[in-house]
């Protein structure tokens, strides 16, 4: 159960600065997150999103600042140990085991979040698979269960890929472009399924997602941090940062100006 | 052949129990009604097959050694030491010993060669069992390249009878095959299990979700190396003798061999598939002496064509026709 006190931020980056020999891939960033907070990151390639990402999961070491996990010090601790602590990602290109069923991975999810010591404890105990329908259930995948992960549309695998990163009720959860790689009409529907799976959880939880589509960002996202160059160029509510004019004019490259105007 | 899972279907342990009961019974009716000479293959068939097991284990996380010759070797000459120079007879122990062996010659290089994939996986395994085959080489109180003999066994006090000698050994391997090949199904179901197949099919995963690929694969290794340990012993008793091609690498090949040949979707599979290989190894030896190699490789060869998830998939194959 992860505990967490009122008003400290669930992530607090202080300062981070993460260099590749003469590349700044992250430089002065410095971001809280709210408890039930659902941050959006925004920003062109290269610009720093996935390097902090990376930052805050463990595996890359920030050349300089720190990161506090509802106040304890996370900055030098490996991976699996601030994975245990409840951070819990989900990947732009969905990791999963194509050759087990959906239920498979799931509970695959959920024994490799309790580090499972017992070398003859069934993996298909009551608790572990009611545990794991109950998550598939929130993400309207229980009627998949049995079904081989390789058979599975892209969109279902999305899904997949971020049930399983609920196994372990994290308190921080991230989601790379959660909605790449799904069709434009169906963009909409799976961010609803996303967001209503995890609201719905038994845990509060907070999100940061890393996303290029304007129109995911305005509708569900809570606060927007703009990255370019590895700095923060804004932070705030969606639409003004959106419009804000560093970031239209690096990100989003749309012109608040109508086309043919002079200044 | 699109195979199915390669999760095994969860049995009960009731299931499970009465399986292996069922089994050691079988195995011990087929014990007496089958001539000597087929209880001598079975007998070794079943030893290689307990190391084959080990195999099928760390294949499901993704690595295939080419060294289980290591503890092979290390088991079957612990048991044939204490047999030689302590007195201890009895096969049950002797078993256990060469099990223990294996695991902990095993157990230091485990960390190491759990960081390492592929052929890099199997070559480190393979230099290990090299180093130990040339240090048995040139060891003469070890008995050097002839090696040395060991009598027959005991089993808790008792001698082996006078007209079936062999049937001793027979139920002591029928007796370990059927626990250890037991207890290595409840491991491809446990969460484990399950864990070791998630390595094999994306690390990285496993590794954001929480869990050590390193400590998953190690640990695979060490409890093959007990198997392959206790494999071992049982050569040694079925043979009499041990030698330094214990540890060689083309015993480590076969190994290897009949874990491809059995495929990963079923543990009666290896020990089944380990029989075959023994049955044509034997026959082509007697019916094409000067070309038995070519025969026996050209079976493998069929088998490879037709079966390439090995002769465990055979038992889909009910399955597969009620999916098309």
């Amino acid at each position: 159960m992860n505990t967490h006190t009122p008003g400290t931020p669930v992530l607090s980056a202080q300062g981070l600065q993460r260099t590749f020999g003469a590349v700044v891939a992250a430089a002065d960033v410095n971001i809280d997150i709210q408890s039930g907070e659902r941050l959006c990151l925004i920003g062109s390639n290269g610009a720093g999103k996935t390097t902090f990402v990376n930052m805050i999961t463990g595996y890359l070491k920030p050349s300089a600042g720190r990161i506090l996990l509802a106040g304890e010090d996370i900055t030098q601790r490996s991976p699996r140990e601030i994975t245990h602590r409840g951070v819990a990602r989900s990947f732009q290109i969905p990791q999963l085991y194509l050759q087990l069923t959906v239920l498979d991975n799931m509970l695959a999810a959920l024994h490799a979040n309790r580090g499972s010591r017992h070398f003859f404890s069934a993996a298909h105990d009551p608790q572990s698979v009611a545990a794991s329908r109950e998550i598939l259930r929130r993400f309207g995948l229980e009627n998949l269960a049995d079904r081989l992960v390789r058979e599975l549309p892209g969109g279902v695998r999305k899904l997949l890929d971020i049930a399983m990163a609920l196994t372990g009720q994290p308190r921080l959860l991230l989601l790379d472009e959660p909605t790449s790689g799904v069709s434009a009409d169906e963009k909409f529907s799976t961010m609803d399924t996303v967001i209503q799976a995890i609201e719905s959880g038994p845990e509060q939880v907070s999100v940061i997602f890393v996303e290029h589509d304007m129109d995911i960002v305005r509708r569900y996202a809570t606060r927007v941090v703009a990255f370019y160059s590895g700095r923060v160029i804004a932070d705030g509510q969606a639409e003004s940062v959106i419009t804000d004019p560093q970031v239209q004019q690096h990100v989003t490259g749309l012109s608040s100006q109508p086309l043919g105007a002079h200044a | 052949m699109t195979m199915p899972t390669p999760y095994f279907p969860p049995l009960s342990a009731a299931r499970l129990l009465s399986t292996a009961v069922l089994g050691f019974v079988l195995l011990m009716v087929f014990g007496y009604l089958a001539p000597k000479w087929m209880i001598s293959l079975a007998t070794l068939a079943l030893a290689n097959g307990l190391v084959s097991l080990g195999i099928l284990i760390m294949m499901r996380s993704g690595v295939v050694p080419f060294g289980q010759g290591l503890v092979f070797a290390a088991g079957g000459y612990a048991a044939a030491l204490a047999f030689k120079y302590f007195g201890v007879r009895d096969a049950l122990l002797l078993c256990m010993l060469g099990g223990m062996t294996g695991l902990l010659v095993a157990a230091p290089f485990a960390p190491l060669l759990a960081r390492y994939r592929g052929i890099f996986f199997a070559m480190l395994s393979l230099s290990l069992s090299m180093v130990l085959y040339g240090i048995l080489m040139k060891t003469d109180a070890l008995g050097g390249s002839d090696g040395f003999n060991v009598s027959r066994p005991t089993l808790l006090g008792m001698t082996a009878p006078e007209q079936r000698p062999e049937m001793l050994l027979w139920g002591v391997t029928a007796f370990f095959t059927c626990v250890l090949a037991t207890l290595v199904r409840l491991y491809c179901n446990s969460s484990r299990g399950l864990l070791s197949l998630s390595v094999r099919e994306n690390e990285l995963r496993v590794e954001y979700l929480g869990s050590s690929v390193v400590n998953i694969v190690a640990w695979n290794y060490v409890m093959a190396a007990f198997l392959g340990g206790v494999g071992g012993v049982l050569s040694v008793l079925a043979l009499g003798h041990i030698e330094p091609n214990f540890a060689y690498w083309t015993t480590s090949g076969e190994f290897v061999f009949v874990a491809i040949l059995a495929g990963q979707h079923s543990v009666l599979a290896v020990l089944a598939s380990s029989f075959v290989l023994e049955l044509v190894r034997s026959f082509s030896s007697a019916y094409f002496p000067n070309t038995w190699q070519f025969a026996l490789g050209l079976f493998l060869l069929l088998v490879i064509r037709f079966l390439p998830e090995g002769l465990g998939s055979l038992m889909h194959w009910r399955q597969k026709s009620a999916r098309n």
